[in-house]
């Protein structure tokens, strides 16, 4: 049974990857900026587990306020006794339309995704080297992993992120800290409920699956579904003229 | 709601959202948005977590569409419908009482897999667990033990709804009880219903003790189904209405309770592997030999005359379940329909029989019949039981359909019987009204609360006559 602190788990693939957390009987313990969409969330996970109606916990943490992270760890490891792992899929998209024409918004996705996530991967480093180690499991993006049109800030973003987290694991493994960058494909969430799905597109469920797969077994990197791990292959060697023409 | 003249080209769905103007989703209804019968038209459907955010300015909501027809598809003239799905949680569970509150998007199939090892049951299932709990409500769906525990919304207790004027209503039998009452059962035409609130039922074992029988003809077979009404609480029948003469209607009857932890296995049902069935298929390939030779092969599948023993709910409540998009065997352009109608005891025994008759005279007769009993009438201004034999067929579409639908309303007006509008298509106004005392009493609810009738959808605009 691990202890396991989830930042994003309202939504999407997060509330996915939580429901299999709780339902195998991992303790939970849930982050969040919305105290009333946290608590709904945690009754329903609380349904999930085999004791049925243990509660489960949550606590404010805004990734547009880094100074909310510090007390917001402190609350989740004192109602756990300890944290085994943390999961962050929380993040914000836009589309890059509306990120050209609108520059607080993409101000604020860069600080999100970029700086603010991994100033509080920053914190849970410190604080699981300290304790003796841990999991670190972050979503990033294929959208990091080429310059393409439809996603440059957002992808810029994520790519960024994602290669912070190789990094950091390269740098702590040994030392305990494993870190695991999941990198979703197009998946179905409300996230991505306006856009087109293209072929591949993945549903949150069987994705929760395959990052739990990756918690437990501490493989370093996933793409989400499998099948992008190709898709990605074609892209990153596409030349940059053809880059340059298409729309992808 | 009129639409607007002179409408601009939206910019993005935000656009139109935000415009709250109907035709401004004119140009966005790209994809085909279908029920289960596969005749879909386009429109725009709306996703996100935030279902009373997505319902502000829509005409509809809609869950997993199993409906067949056109119960979850928008008007033509604003196409589009909000999607619950990904409103899912529980938000309160009762563990005494059972009691079980939750958004509208919640899976069925989701809900059974988390309360069976807990010994709680949903009190209604319908034949599928590929259906949302607001679908249930939006349906007021009945089930195997419709004659001995009515429908799913005799159990609900409170709804917290999208109403059409925006504003946010809770309703229960006391409080606002003509909404309550017209939305069970009133497929989503009174507002958006965003939670559910409702009875679980405490069940003995995760296992059903059943008993089935392959009966050689429709009389044996109505007999039996009436005659074992008061000893199971759960019953369902299969028949062949392809074959002729005496052997018109032979099938199977199956029969179930709840197992008693004495007779059941120690162990917990597992999950069934399902295969989903590809979309490959040429629109002919349901034909009349095809579908003969397979009613021959299930009927003879139950060699025994009576079997009796343990299976799990999953394969006793929902047997087509293990063939995903089974649907898809029409044909990848083919599309169907489902006749169902309720045929009351007044209309007495002959009935079914000449409504079978009629099908396989008229042509339409399909490989699905589904023959069930119905108990007392629910209380849903619009639900679809009443005391009697309930009688589900598969039609596939052809350009006869409509007329074949038509000879079979007319008949079924004559008995005193109505048709399920969750899985109808072809209903003509003038036909559903003659079926339907109860109708004018929902609508002038329905007006109550939506005085411009702004929620509507195709179905309402094709078979309750709602303006386009
Ligand atoms: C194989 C199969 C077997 C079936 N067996 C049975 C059976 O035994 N008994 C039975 O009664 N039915 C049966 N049905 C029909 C099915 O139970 C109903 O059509 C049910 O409503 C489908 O739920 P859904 O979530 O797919 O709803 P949809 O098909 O998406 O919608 C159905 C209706 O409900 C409305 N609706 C859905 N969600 C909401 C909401 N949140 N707010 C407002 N309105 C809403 C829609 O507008 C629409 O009018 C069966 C269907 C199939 C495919
Ligand atoms: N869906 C895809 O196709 C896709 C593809 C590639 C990568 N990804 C990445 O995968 C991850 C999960 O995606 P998803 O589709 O599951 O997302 P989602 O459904 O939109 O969920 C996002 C979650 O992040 C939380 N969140 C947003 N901003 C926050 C903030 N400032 N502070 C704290 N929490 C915040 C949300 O909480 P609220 O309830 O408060 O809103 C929500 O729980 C994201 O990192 C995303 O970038 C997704």
């Amino acid at each position: 049974m691990k202890k396991v602190v989830l930042v994003g788990a309202t939504r999407g693939m997060g509330r996915a990857v939580a429901r299999i957390l709780a339902e195998r009987g991992d303790s939970l313990f849930l982050l969040g900026r919305n105290a009333a969409e946290l608590g709904k969330s945690a009754e329903d996970l609380s349904h999930r587990g085999p004791a049925n109606g243990a509660p489960v916990a949550h606590a404010p943490l805004d990734l547009e306020q880094p100074g909310s992270f510090a007390a917001a760890l402190d609350a989740a490891s004192a109602a756990l006794g300890g944290i085994d792992c943390v999961v962050l899929s929380a993040a914000l998209f836009a589309q890059q339309d509306a990120l050209e024409e609108d520059a607080e918004l993409a101000r604020r996705l860069l600080e999100v995704n970029f700086t603010n996530t991994i100033v509080f991967c920053e914190e849970v480093r410190r604080r699981m080297l300290a304790s003796g180690g841990g999991t670190l499991c972050v979503f990033s993006s294929v959208a990091g992993d080429r310059g393409r049109k439809p996603v440059g800030i957002y992808g810029a973003s994520k790519a960024g992120l994602s290669h912070y987290l190789e990094s950091l694991d390269h740098k702590y493994r040994e030392k305990g800290l494993v870190t695991i960058c999941i990198k979703p494909g197009f998946v179905k969430t409300g996230m991505t409920a306006g856009l087109k799905p293209p072929p591949f597109a993945g549903e949150p469920v069987p994705v929760a699956r395959q990052v739990v797969r990756a918690i437990d077994r501490g493989t370093p990197m996933v793409y989400a579904p499998g099948i992008w791990r190709l898709v990605m292959l074609v892209i990153q060697n596409l030349p940059r003229a053809v880059m340059r023409r298409v729309g992808f | 709601m009129p639409p607007s003249e002179h409408a601009p080209p939206p910019a993005a769905p935000q656009t139109a959202l935000r415009s709250g103007n109907p035709e401004a989703w004119q140009t966005l209804a790209q994809a085909t948005i279908e029920g289960w019968g596969r005749d879909g038209r386009p429109a725009a459907e709306l996703g996100g977590d935030d279902l009373a955010r997505l319902t502000e300015r829509v005409p509809l909501t809609r869950g997993m569409g199993r409906s067949y027809g056109h119960s979850s598809l928008p008007p033509a003239r604003w196409p589009v419908v909000a999607s619950s799905i990904f409103a899912d949680r529980i938000l309160r569970f009762d563990t005494e009482s059972g009691e079980l509150c939750c958004e509208s998007g919640l899976l069925l199939r989701d809900l059974n897999r988390l309360s069976l090892p807990r010994r709680w049951f949903v009190p209604v299932t319908p034949g599928t667990a590929s259906v949302t709990i607001g679908g249930m409500v939006a349906s007021d769906v009945h089930g195997k033990n419709h004659h001995s525990g009515g429908t799913f919304g005799e159990y609900v207790t409170r709804l917290k709804m999208r109403v059409a004027d925006g504003r946010i209503v809770e309703c229960t039998p006391q409080e606002h009880a003509d909404l309550f009452w017209a939305t069970i059962g009133g497929m989503g035409l009174t507002g958006h219903i965003l939670e559910v609130t409702f009875q679980m039922q405490k069940i003995p074992s995760p296992w059903i003790w059943e008993r089935s029988e392959r009966l050689p003809n429709l009389d044996a077979f109505l007999d039996r189904l009436l005659e074992t009404a008061d000893e199971w609480p759960m019953s369902v029948g299969w028949v062949d209405c392809l074959s002729q003469g005496s052997r018109l209607g032979r099938g199977h009857l199956n029969l179930g309770r709840w197992a008693t932890p004495q007779e059941a296995p120690r162990r917990e049902p597992k999950p069934r592997p399902a295969i989903t069935i590809p979309d490959i298929w040429p629109d002919w390939i349901v034909n009349k030999p095809f579908m003969r030779i397979f009613n021959e092969l299930v009927y003879w599948s139950h060699w025994r005359r009576v079997k009796t023993g343990i299976v799990s709910p999953e394969k006793f409540f929902y047997p087509l379940d293990v063939l995903r998009k089974w649907n898809r065997m029409y044909g990848r352009n083919g599309a169907m329909t489902q006749y169902q109608c309720v045929l009351p005891h007044t209309a007495g025994r002959g009935a079914t029989r000449a409504l079978l008759e009629l099908l396989r005279r008229e042509g339409g007769a399909g490989f699905l019949c589904v023959i069930k009993d119905c108990g007392a009438e629910g209380r849903g201004l619009l639900s679809y039981p009443m005391p009697g034999v309930s009688i589900a067929l598969d039609i596939r579409i052809t350009p006869e359909t409509p007329r074949i639908v038509d000879r079979l309303n007319e008949f079924v007006i004559e008995c005193g019987g109505r048709i399920y509008l969750t899985k109808d298509r072809f209903t003509r106004p003038e036909h559903f009204r003659a079926m339907e005392p109860r109708l004018d009493r929902f609508m002038e609810v329905r007006k109550a609360w939506d005085p411009h009738l702004k929620i509507r959808s195709a179905q309402s605009i094709f078979t309750l006559g709602d303006p386009p």
